[in-house]
């Protein structure tokens, strides 16, 4: 039996697990329906052309593992921000662990769906908001949608500063041979709130894991929401990553991805800029070896007057890893006054990696300013030989150099702790001994 | 210390320099002086050990070893140091983490360990208020938006933070406005002793002013036509480089 049969077939299997009069079941068939006619992306679909999910489809993958709901501590602590204080809501093989999680009903919801989808208290919100900015086209997030069962919910109140990131952290334990998982994330964040939210996919041994995820973000009029996607997994992991955000009036949202490891990954990352004068950034670094493979797949969909987005995503390729990079941004008829700047840089430091970068901008509003740019290139000689002159080695001062591409991205991360941990993972990729506290 | 014969170097197939003979001695301030395009800034690339130069005759001896086998960290570690007339920013590595990498870079190339971190710190402090530099200064990313001024002189805060045996100052006074200059110039002077050398390439009189040479030279057509003592720079100044072109 083919994946696909599969799935759709084992959907009986995931009705005993659920509460059939839930609110979003019939939401749930539909989107089964739809992905039993799209079936997986192939490469003659313009938006797969340089991503094959194939191979990855080809196999058999367990759908409901047994999980154990504990790890100890000791052996993850170093995946969490143990630095600070935050909010945990963390899965084991797609299951909740309350063991490792930190969540919290004290002024704002840091939870799990499976509660907010089966409480009669949730049920307004999860009708306001579940499945609805979500690209319906869209076969994959179908899927996810379908098979709706577990993930984070997270509702910060009117107003409300949440004083602590929220870390959503799945671990896939390898107990399975090969397993296929699918967390739905629903985040809300309501009039002059803010949030910084942190996520990260890890396997904790090598072992076949794909990872399908649906995230929807609400971000309502005047609020804040910083977003971090730390992709730096093991070579046998593959996660495609669906984001929706939407954005009302005069809100700020950022989304940074760090894409440092895995074995394939797709980002689809939508911003849906809904009311005036928001402001969207996206940016990401991406820093690849092997055979490894990272697609950004961005949108940014100016849909009212007076916005600002910005993208900015680094990519550093090398032995044979690939790189793409497509980011469409869209200006609507009304939305005049729109700023929106694409950047797309990437280094290939040898001749068997490769890297497809596309922009497309779609514009039919006449007073914006839309700019993009992309580059493929090598490390600049000049520079390297400044470095060289101050004693420094060849092979340091390429890594410094790339490190010195790379890093400034990380500008605006505005988690502290945070960037100095990425700081510190791309100079030790990049083999940068800097000798010093970073 | 530094003894050039008869070298000849070229660029992209294009010949810049056509026989340089130059001897430098340690405690030795010379002036390389020139019109534009008469080879200055290609002879401190070739010593430095650009790759996009190529020496096609000739010797360079440093301290008897010759360079065009050495590669340009390996001359850095001999005790060469370039400032640049235009130095890159590197976005992310501060000034601080900069000196500190390419300092322990030599060391290590030297067969020691690091430098012990107190003793970088008051190094760095010492070094720093030479030049009037302040600590915020040292924190910010290489060159990364800083004025002309400022540029020159990070460099020089590098030059007397690796301590090279042989300095060549390309242009160092390009940019500089009076004050930049002399900080620049008492740092640089500061910094001289019996047993290092410099070598300042300029196009102007003024920084020679302040860091005054035992021997000018005079660079036309990428040979050395006019050597003479810091009076042949005064000359230069009131007459201009005509009087050269038409005696080359």
């Amino acid at each position: 039996m083919e994946f696909k049969e599969k799935l759709l077939a084992s959907h009986l299997a995931l009705e005993e697990k659920v509460d059939l009069n839930d609110s979003v079941h019939q939401t749930r068939l539909e989107s089964l329906k739809t992905f039993e006619q799209k079936g997986f992306p192939s490469p003659k679909d313009e938006a797969w052309k340089y991503t094959s999910l194939n191979a990855m489809v080809r196999q058999d993958y367990a759908l409901f593992p047994k999980a154990e709901t504990t790890i100890e501590i000791k052996k993850v602590k170093k995946y969490f921000l143990y630095e600070i204080d935050t909010y945990k809501v963390v899965f084991i093989d797609g299951v909740y662990s309350p063991f490792l999680s930190d969540t919290t009903h004290d002024g704002l919801d840091v939870c799990l769906i499976s509660a907010a989808l089966s409480k009669a208290k949730y049920r307004d919100l999860i009708n306001t908001y579940f499945n609805k900015i979500t690209n319906k086209e869209d076969s994959l997030t179908a899927l996810n949608t379908s098979y709706t069962l577990e993930g984070a919910y997270v509702y910060i109140p009117k107003s409300v500063v949440a004083e602590k990131p929220i870390e959503i952290i799945h671990f896939s334990t390898g107990k399975e041979k090969a397993l296929w998982l699918q967390p739905r994330n629903l985040i809300v964040v309501d009039k002059n709130a803010q949030v910084q939210i942190l996520e990260r996919h890890q396997s904790l041994k090598k072992h076949d894991v794909v990872t399908n995820s649906v995230t929807e973000i609400y971000a309502h009029q005047d609020a804040l929401v910083d977003y971090y996607k730390i992709q730096n997994d093991l070579s046998t992991a593959s996660l495609i990553d669906n984001t929706y955000i939407s954005q009302e009036k005069n809100s700020n949202v950022s989304v940074h991805t760090f894409s440092l490891g895995g074995k394939l990954i797709r980002n689809n990352l939508n911003f849906y800029l809904k009311g005036e004068r928001c402001h969207s950034t996206l940016k990401g670094i991406t820093l690849l070896e092997d055979r490894q493979h990272v697609d950004h797949y961005t949108l940014v969909d100016h849909a009212s007057p007076n916005c600002e987005s910005h993208q900015d995503y680094k990519g550093v390729f090398s032995e044979g890893s690939k790189g793409v990079f497509n980011g469409k941004i869209h200006v609507d008829q009304l939305a005049q006054k729109t700023n929106a700047f694409q950047q797309n840089n990437n280094i290939l430091l040898d001749d068997k990696a490769t890297v497809n970068t596309k922009p497309q901008l779609e514009i039919f509003a006449d007073d914006v300013k839309c700019s993009h740019g992309c580059t493929v290139g090598q490390l600049d000689e000049d520079a390297l030989f400044y470095l060289r002159s101050r004693g420094i080695p060849k092979k340091e001062a390429k890594a410094l150099m790339t490190y010195a591409f790379a890093n400034n991205v990380l500008e605006s991360v505005e988690l502290p702790v945070l960037k100095k941990r990425i700081n510190k993972l791309i100079a030790k990729k990049l083999g940068v001994n800097l000798g010093f506290d970073l | 210390m530094l003894t050039i014969e008869n070298l000849h170097a070229q660029v992209e197939g294009k010949q810049i320099l056509n026989g340089i003979d130059l001897d430098v001695k340690a405690g030795e301030v010379h002036a390389i002086m020139g019109p534009n395009g008469s080879g200055k800034s290609t002879l401190s690339s070739v010593i430095a050990g650009h790759q996009d130069y190529e020496v096609n005759r000739g010797t360079m001896l440093m301290e008897g070893e010759e360079l065009d086998d050495l590669s340009p960290e390996e001359r850095a570690h001999k005790g060469i140091f370039l400032s640049f007339q235009y130095p890159i920013e590197i976005p992310g590595v501060s000034v601080t983490n900069f000196v500190k990498t390419a300092i322990n870079a030599s060391r290590k190339a030297k067969g020691l360990e690091d430098m012990p971190a107190n003793i970088m710190l008051k190094k760095i402090r010492e070094k720093s208020a030479l030049l009037e530099i302040d600590s915020r200064f040292l924190s910010r990313s290489l060159n990364e938006g800083f004025s002309g001024g400022e540029k020159k002189r990070n460099e020089i805060f590098q030059m007397a933070m690796l301590e090279p045996k042989l300095s060549i100052l390309d242009e160092t006074d390009s940019g500089l406005d009076i004050d930049a200059l002399k900080i620049v110039a008492n740092g640089v002077n500061k910094l001289r002793s019996k047993d290092n050398a410099v070598i300042v390439i300029t196009h102007y009189q003024r920084l020679l002013e302040y860091i005054v040479p035992d021997f000018v030279h005079v660079l036309f057509d990428g040979k050395i036509v006019k050597s003479g003592t810091k009076d042949l720079a005064i000359e230069l100044e009131e007459k201009g480089y005509d009087w050269i072109k038409e005696m080359a």
